[in-house]
């Protein structure tokens, strides 16, 4: 078993705090995205659970088993650096051995392992060549084949497609994805692209400023946020946040009245996907200023207001709607998110 | 635009290869031809001059010896340096920088500087005498004992010479990546592996570098030897000195002269072919 438990880790760079009592379970054979804007500390998480850095306090265990006095390769996992760090001065085929031959593995064994590892990630045709001689891509692969190789219990990666062009990202994705589910790896991955965390992870934990801010199914996140930050961190478009007034438990959006939690004052601020809207006529929808209408081809991007805040949303490519239209929408009510105004934090879905 | 004018970048590095021409190139046909000739014919009378004399084979032998026991030593230390400063956090700038002031004293100095450590009178003794370990006055530095003379003028030379090494070293490591060290790290190196077979190879242009100037310039080793040895433990340089100022012989001193170029070439060479660094093979 190799379910990780980070429990209560802080970490401090002098008198700043770059991690403030982070808590996350990870189960066995998951693969969990920590998703968060550059310089939120998912790096400093990553190192620390590696190893490679010791945190201010707290712990963190793998099958039950407390391992933060440990040396690192004492801990039984494997890690994707963000700038690949493949060795320069081996072939492709004594990279990814590496981690053979330091456990003194014979060599039936490393050349067995490096085959299978080579063969998953297909660099087969590399393995005499030395890593400056491939491409981005392909250096990406021996990192993760060198990784693989070991056979480790936990896999840890940081941004290792951050540094590819966008169209091998796409395809790499799609393989990583592929490559680890077949291998059952307990894996964790940094990376602050969120449509990457949303298409690999079992689940993704938001980080923002050295803290947790949601953990969940990328689903749930992106439907649910819980914080503001969340919702707008998620999506893309990110999520609309339009504060409306309330009156008698309801909000007005239109001809239609909208329940809200019980427990708020006079203001709410409503969470709005781009996508949960359609097209109704006026005076039946909520009315939205269009001041900018982009035509994307899959579907039509309109920038604009509602109630004098700024807002994005997504229609079929087929309506058609023009820069400075005055249009109605109909919302969604089963995708709104109520938020509260002062905390930023998210009410549990309401049914109404 | 250089295309319409291919002459330009000729005329640009004209004044340096000019220089270098006139200050370089005519003094070195100039002392080969001194070395190789006699009273304007070819000859090798001037070398078989200096071969036969008494001194020459000791000086090659004391210089090679020399070379040999102290360079390996700098490196050696200068990578033990340059490994724990790594380590360093803050302070290290002030570690670094007084590392390198022997860098700052000129060899002549240094020299004086360890003769008034060595000498009879010197500090050395004073402290062993205090101890009680000697009763009267020990000489170091004469030539009834030539293995502590060489041992003094050795800790001279990796005193005075092992910082240029070290910044060397220093810059070498700061080019590579903590991340290869890392990987290592958790793929199951100890330090010891990672030293031998991350760090070393990847700091071999470095390396290089710093074997190929130090070994150079321990061929031309003499005011140190000079301060604390006189004549005492002749090497190259110093016979080349004193056959132009004592004997007055140009010519010798001139075929000592190409002697150390050949042999400091030959060094060059050997580190280039022994450490050849493969372009693709580095970070
Ligand atoms: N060694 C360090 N010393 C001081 N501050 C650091 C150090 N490492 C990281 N930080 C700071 O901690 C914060 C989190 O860094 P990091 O974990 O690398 O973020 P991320 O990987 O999410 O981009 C950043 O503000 C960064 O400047
Ligand atoms: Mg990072």
């Amino acid at each position: 078993m190799a379910n990780i438990v980070i429990d209560r880790i802080r970490k401090s760079f002098g008198a700043f705090q770059a991690l403030k009592e982070i808590s996350l379970t990870i189960n066995d054979g998951e693969f969990v995205s920590l998703l968060g804007p550059s310089g939120c500390g998912k790096t400093t998480l990553l190192r620390i659970i590696a190893g490679l850095e010791t945190s201010t306090s707290g712990d963190v265990r793998i099958g039950d088993r407390s391992i933060i006095g440990l040396a690192p390769k004492d801990r039984g996992l494997a890690m994707v650096f963000q700038n690949y760090a493949v060795f320069p001065h081996m072939t492709v085929y004594e990279n990814v051995a590496f981690g053979l031959r330091m456990q003194k593995a014979d060599d039936a064994r490393v050349k067995a392992q490096v085959e299978k590892a080579a063969g998953l990630l297909h660099i087969e045709p590399y393995l005499d060549r030395y890593p400056n001689k491939l491409s981005g891509g392909q250096r990406q692969r021996v990192a993760v084949a060198r990784a693989l190789a070991v056979e480790p219990k936990v896999l840890l990666m940081d941004e290792p497609l951050s540094n590819l062009d966008a169209l091998l990202r796409l395809e790499m994705r799609t393989e990583l994805k592929t490559v680890l589910q077949s291998a059952g790896t307990t894996t964790i991955y940094v990376t602050h692209d969120q449509t990457e965390a949303m298409g690999l992870s079992d689940r993704i934990a938001v980080m923002h400023n050295g803290v947790v801010e949601q953990v969940g199914h990328p689903v749930e996140i992106y439907n649910h946020p819980a914080t503001r930050f969340v919702g707008g961190f998620i999506g893309n478009p990110p999520m609309n946040f339009i504060k409306v007034p309330v009156s008698n438990g309801q909000v007005v959006a239109g001809a239609e009245q909208l329940a809200v939690p019980e427990d708020v004052g006079n203001e709410i601020v409503l969470g709005l996907r781009g996508e949960a809207v359609e097209l109704a006529p006026l005076p039946q929808g909520i009315e939205m200023k269009v001041r900018v209408a982009e035509p994307m081809g899959s579907h039509l991007l309109l920038t604009g207001s509602i109630h004098d805040q700024p807002v994005r949303v997504i229609l079929p490519a087929s309506e058609t709607v023009k820069s400075g239209d005055t249009i109605g929408l109909k919302l969604d009510r089963k995708r709104i998110t109520w938020l509260s105004p002062e905390s930023g934090k998210s009410f549990p879905a309401v049914s109404a | 635009m250089t295309q319409n004018r291919p002459w330009i970048p000729y005329l640009l590095i004209l004044p340096s290869v000019a220089f270098l021409a006139l200050l370089f190139v005519v003094p070195l046909v100039q002392t080969i031809w001194l070395a190789l000739s006699d009273n304007g014919a070819p000859s090798l009378a001037n070398a078989e001059r200096m071969v036969t004399d008494i001194n020459f084979t000791r000086s090659v032998r004391n210089t090679f010896l020399l070379t040999i026991v102290v360079v390996p030593v700098q490196i050696a230390i200068a990578l033990a340096m340059g490994t724990m400063v790594a380590k360093v956090g803050r302070g290290r700038e002030t570690i670094l920088w007084i590392w390198t002031i022997p860098l700052g004293i000129s060899d002549l100095a240094a020299g004086l500087v360890w003769l008034s450590i060595l000498q009879n009178t010197g500090y050395f003794n004073s402290l062993l005498f205090s101890l009680g370990v000697i009763g009267r006055q020990a000489s170091w530095l004469s030539y009834q004992t030539p293995v502590a003379l060489f041992i003094a003028i050795a800790v001279a030379e990796i005193w005075r010479g092992t910082a240029i090494v070290m910044v060397i070293i220093v810059a070498g490591l700061n080019q590579v990546p903590k991340e290869f060290k890392e990987a290592a790290e958790i793929f199951g190196a100890g330090p010891w592996t990672r030293f031998w077979r991350i760090t070393l190879p990847l700091i071999r242009p470095a390396l290089q570098s710093a074997l190929i100037l130090r070994t150079v310039l321990a061929f031309e080793v003499f005011a140190v030897v000079y301060a604390l040895g006189g004549r005492n433990f002749p090497v190259l340089v110093g016979e080349a000195y004193n056959w132009q100022n004592q004997n007055q012989n140009y010519s010798v001193a001139a075929v000592y002269a190409v002697l150390i170029m050949i042999i400091s070439l030959a060094a060059t060479l050997i580190y280039l072919k022994a450490l050849k660094v493969d372009p693709e093979r580095l970070p």
